[in-house]
């Protein structure tokens, strides 16, 4: 069989198609864990949180984050009685050495635990440049650190203020709901330390979660739902001066 | 004179096309890492990296493999629902190689004052006292069992 010139020509393009596919190779297997078994969320009791800062610390031990810069934290806030729409809020190193007695008085006072709300329309994946941050199948968001620029639109973009530079590998860092330990079977390093219970790990995608009683039988709210960012961190008893 | 044909120009610019189309598919294999797409529109291989990061916590279950007879006392008391490492820290390292690593004991006139100093913005239904008031200048530990702090009828600890 001979080819002439047109014929080869005509071969090349469905040559290097071929090729892409023989470089990339087998797919690798699957491990036991399945994302798409899985839709991660967490559940923030507010009248259980007690502000200890047990979250922040074990946050920072389990992942390695740089001092000064917080992957969670908690907030304390003062509502006065006569002007709840600008509340007092603090958070002395992230909450992580816990609260000291406030000087103030009356009002409502109350913590908040924050952290990423892993939104499954997130403002932050949809700004990246290079499409380094993600979502997984089973709902949460991440980055790949390899892909990242360090262009911190990301950071600007989130409205909960979840993310942040890492001042080392100058790269964006944010929550990764510990997926090194869900993914083994674990909880957070955050709901491990909780010693009252105000953080729970949830999987919407499992039918047995407490989460799904806790939905239905109380009154349950996200940050910001006005933006509809999907967020996926439920508060019970959110505070309408909570931002 | 053969005769005038308008196809030879309309041949080289396919080639052209063609070529450039090749350049694009070649420089996209190198380009694109191998792993992209496996899971969804990312580098596969970004989670695995994730993913293989070492455990800190190694979680209550593990601790209570070892030590059911802390696991005792603490589930009958007030401590019930507060997981080991919420006070002793991340163990992971010492559930791994429990002759090597040993816990420190942690600091009692810093934990307990920690979830139980009193401040204005805590649950009003929590346990929660003036530690120079309360303590006055005494450990924690003197009085109260840290794994099961409450006292029963008879003021025993």
């Amino acid at each position: 069989m001979t080819l002439n010139r047109r014929q080869i020509l005509l071969l090349l393009p469905a040559a290097a198609v071929a090729w892409e596919f023989v470089l990339a190779g087998t797919p690798e297997e699957s491990p036991n864990y399945k994302s798409s078994e899985h839709w991660w969320g967490m559940l923030l009791d507010i009248t259980k949180c007690i502000g200890c800062g047990s979250c922040v610390r074990a946050c920072t031990m389990e992942n390695d984050v740089p001092a000064g810069y917080f992957r969670t934290w908690v907030e304390r806030y003062h509502v006065s009685d006569w002007h709840i729409e600008n509340p007092i809020v603090d958070s002395p190193n992230g909450g992580a050495d816990g609260f000291l007695q406030s000087n103030l008085t009356g009002g409502k006072n109350f913590f908040v635990p924050k952290l990423c709300n892993h939104c499954s329309d997130s403002p932050c994946t949809q700004v990246c440049p290079v499409g380094a941050t993600f979502h997984t199948d089973d709902g949460v968001v991440l980055i790949d650190y390899n892909y990242c620029l360090g262009c911190r639109y990301c950071i600007q973009a989130c409205p909960y203020g979840c993310r942040f530079f890492h001042p080392e590998r100058h790269t964006a860092e944010k929550c990764t709901l510990c997926y090194h330990r869900i993914t083994k079977g674990l909880t957070t390093a955050c709901c491990e330390s909780c010693p009252t219970g105000a953080r729970q790990l949830a999987d919407l995608k499992n039918p047995k979660d407490p989460i799904h009683e806790f939905l239905k039988t109380h009154t349950v709210q996200v940050l910001k739902p006005h933006l509809a960012t999907g967020a996926k961190m439920f508060y019970n008893g959110l505070d309408g001066s909570v931002r | 004179m053969d005769k005038f044909r308008d196809s030879a120009h309309l041949i080289r610019l396919a080639a052209v096309f063609m070529l450039g189309a090749m350049v694009f598919v070649a420089l996209r294999t190198v380009v694109i890492p191998k792993s992209f797409g496996r899971y969804g529109f990312y580098r596969g291989d970004a989670l695995q990296e994730i993913t293989s990061r070492p455990v800190a916590y190694a979680g209550h279950d593990t601790c209570e493999g070892c030590h059911p007879d802390v696991l005792a006392v603490k589930s009958k008391g007030v401590h019930a629902h507060v997981n080991c490492e919420s006070c002793h820290g991340p163990q992971a390292r010492h559930a791994d190689d429990p002759g090597s690593v040993k816990p420190s004991r942690p600091d009692v006139a810093k934990l307990c004052v920690r979830c139980h100093s009193e401040n204005i913005a805590k649950p009003s239904g929590f346990p929660q006292v003036d530690p120079k008031e309360h303590a006055q200048s005494q450990a924690c530990n003197a009085c109260h069992q840290p794994h099961s702090p409450g006292f029963d009828g008879e003021g025993q600890k």
